[in-house]
């Protein structure tokens, strides 16, 4: 971590760190503001530097209004929110983020997002860990684990142009029915919701087959572009047989 | 037509001065899968709990399985199956411990619910964790847990409280499978999420916004309306700066980065890609990509629920 071993590093890579953890981090009985002050003094920030800081992460996470809120009455959005904008307070080197969406509304969820280029673009290095594939796909490069093994480390790009199964959506046919036929054909490697249809992802080769199969469905499929997810599904699907 | 399972009229509550729930009115039929969204504090988890006669509406009205939450919140009680996105369960309890309490809290005992204990365990999955302390199984299995708890008794509305967040893309496919299941043999289910890929699920989508139903049709529709213009994936070098001067253009709709590239949303009428790759190229982009992307419910949500500004903030 930054160069030290961070087991022995001690102070020295904490203060270039900040955590967001997955679990509460949080003191519940205090308000947003004074979480924040306390946060601030645990880093040592000068007054007029935490005005100044605080100012721009409460406009950005939109808590202005609720500073004298305890903790524990926020929502699990704004709850997030704060805990991003206590680790942020002392402009770390290195960012963790542990799950940082979860319970997060879309709206504040690409806010977060837009937060996080910019800190990137000021040179912040920023490692999170997600279990939504939409998101994972708004990284630059992306680390796969399952069971715990790293399975894939890339760019999302790179990782895409080489994922060779093909992705399809069903048109026509009742999608329930569809899915259970798809469900017994061993070439489909993942099925989810597309609008009222559904986007799977089969085996090379093999998209024949499965039409042939959906036609007594009136059932048809149209090409469409891998995304991240149908890769994260196909891969771990035979780790997760095994 | 036979009655609506959950039927909401004039709903609304009122915290103080500070108004929750804003005159909601909506019906879902039996059967149906009804997404309810919105932002974090929209309202959303106030009208669920009036909905469960666990907290009584300032005005309006609302039957939940033939019962009136206001004037039998039992009745309504016992009729529905609510799991939250806490998941509530004892984690220092083994799975089996857990299922036994809940089936309590429903007045459940003797053979009958001996095997349906066990159906129950078999049909989420669990019976290799029946001995296992709860706390020490990952989201995905705890997710099958709680829905288990809720689905105990047969309830006719199975309300699902972001019953995913934080939990993979492996288990979250497997429990939509599962609730879909129960949909289709006639269970009433009502979830909010966060997640609109995830939304897709539904029949039917309410919007809400600062306490008020906003929107309120099938995915499909919504997008029809609010996502009206042009969805594209962007790729190339030197993009951030060529996106912020095509954001003063007209017909650019969105700009946002994506990854190393962008994602934008601009008026049919006046950008194609053969256009944009052309702009973004003049304003010093490089080896411009652009492909057509499919406009999502993510989409409609942003372009339904506008950034409200609450006020100045000022210093703590």
């Amino acid at each position: 971590m930054l160069g030290r071993d961070p087991a022995q590093g001690g102070p020295a890579v904490r203060e270039s760190l900040g955590l967001m953890p997955q679990q509460a981090s949080l003191y519940p009985d205090l308000s947003v503001a004074e979480n924040l002050r306390f946060f601030a003094r645990l880093y040592c920030l000068p007054r007029a530097l935490f005005r100044e800081r605080s100012l721009r992460l409460l406009d950005i996470t939109r808590l202005g209004p609720f500073l004298d809120r305890r903790a524990d009455a926020l929502s699990g959005g704004m709850y997030k929110k704060l805990a991003l904008a206590c680790a942020l307070l002392h402009r770390p080197e290195v960012l963790l983020l542990d799950e940082p969406t979860n319970g997060v509304d879309p709206v504040s969820r690409r806010e977060l997002w837009a937060l996080l280029y910019e800190l990137v673009h000021d040179g912040m290095t920023v490692l999170l860990s997600t279990p939504y594939m939409d998101e994972a796909e708004r990284c630059h490069r992306v680390g796969l684990i399952h069971h715990g093994r790293l399975l894939l480390d890339g760019e999302p790009r790179a990782l895409l142009a080489k994922f060779e199964d093909e992705t399809y959506e069903v048109e026509g046919g009742e999608r329930d029915r569809v899915d259970e036929r798809l469900s017994s054909l061993s070439d489909v490697h993942a099925a989810s919701p597309a609008g009222s249809t559904l986007r799977i992802t089969v085996a090379r080769g093999s998209a024949g087959t499965v039409a042939t199969a959906l036609t007594p469905l009136h059932a048809s499929l149209r090409p469409v572009v891998p995304n991240f997810e149908d890769l994260f599904l196909a891969r771990v699907r035979p780790e997760a047989a095994a | 037509m036979s009655e609506p399972s959950i039927e909401a009229v004039h709903l609304s509550r009122r915290f103080g001065s500070f108004l929750a729930v804003d005159d909601v009115s909506f019906s879902v039929a039996r059967g149906e899968i009804f997404g309810y969204l919105g932002a974090n504090g929209a309202g959303k988890s106030t009208t669920i709990r009036m909905l469960c006669g666990l907290l009584a509406p300032t005005a309006g009205e609302a039957r939940v399985a033939g019962f009136d939450v206001k004037s039998a919140p039992e009745s309504v009680k016992s009729s529905i199956g609510y799991m939250s996105q806490k998941f509530s369960l004892y984690l220092d309890l083994p799975v089996r411990d857990n299922i036994d309490f809940f089936g309590g809290a429903y007045g459940l005992s003797g053979p009958d619910f001996a095997a349906r204990a066990d159906e129950v365990l078999r049909l989420c999955d669990l019976e290799a964790e029946r001995y296992a302390t709860t706390g020490s199984l990952p989201g995905g299995i705890r997710q099958r847990l709680a829905l288990g708890c809720a689905i105990l008794h047969r309830p006719a509305v199975l309300f699902l409280d972001e019953p995913t967040a934080g939990v993979d893309p492996v288990s979250r496919r497997h429990f939509w499978r599962f609730i879909r299941a129960l949909a289709r043999e006639g269970t009433t289910i009502f979830v909010t999420t966060h997640y609109l890929d995830e939304a897709e699920y539904c029949g039917r989508i309410g919007l809400m916004v600062d306490g008020r139903l906003v929107a309120l049709d099938t995915p499909a529709a919504l997008k029809r309306r609010y996502v009206p213009g042009r969805v594209l994936a962007v790729r190339g070098r030197n993009l951030a700066s060529a996106a912020a001067s095509l954001r003063s253009r007209s017909g650019i709709i969105a700009v946002e980065p994506f990854g190393a590239g962008l994602h934008l949303q601009v008026a049919a009428a006046d950008w194609d890609l053969a256009s944009i790759t052309h702009a973004l190229t003049n304003a010093g982009a490089q080896a411009v990509e652009v492909e057509a992307g499919e406009p999502t419910l993510e989409d409609v949500f942003l372009a339904v629920v506008a950034r409200p500004r609450d006020g100045e903030a000022h210093a703590p």
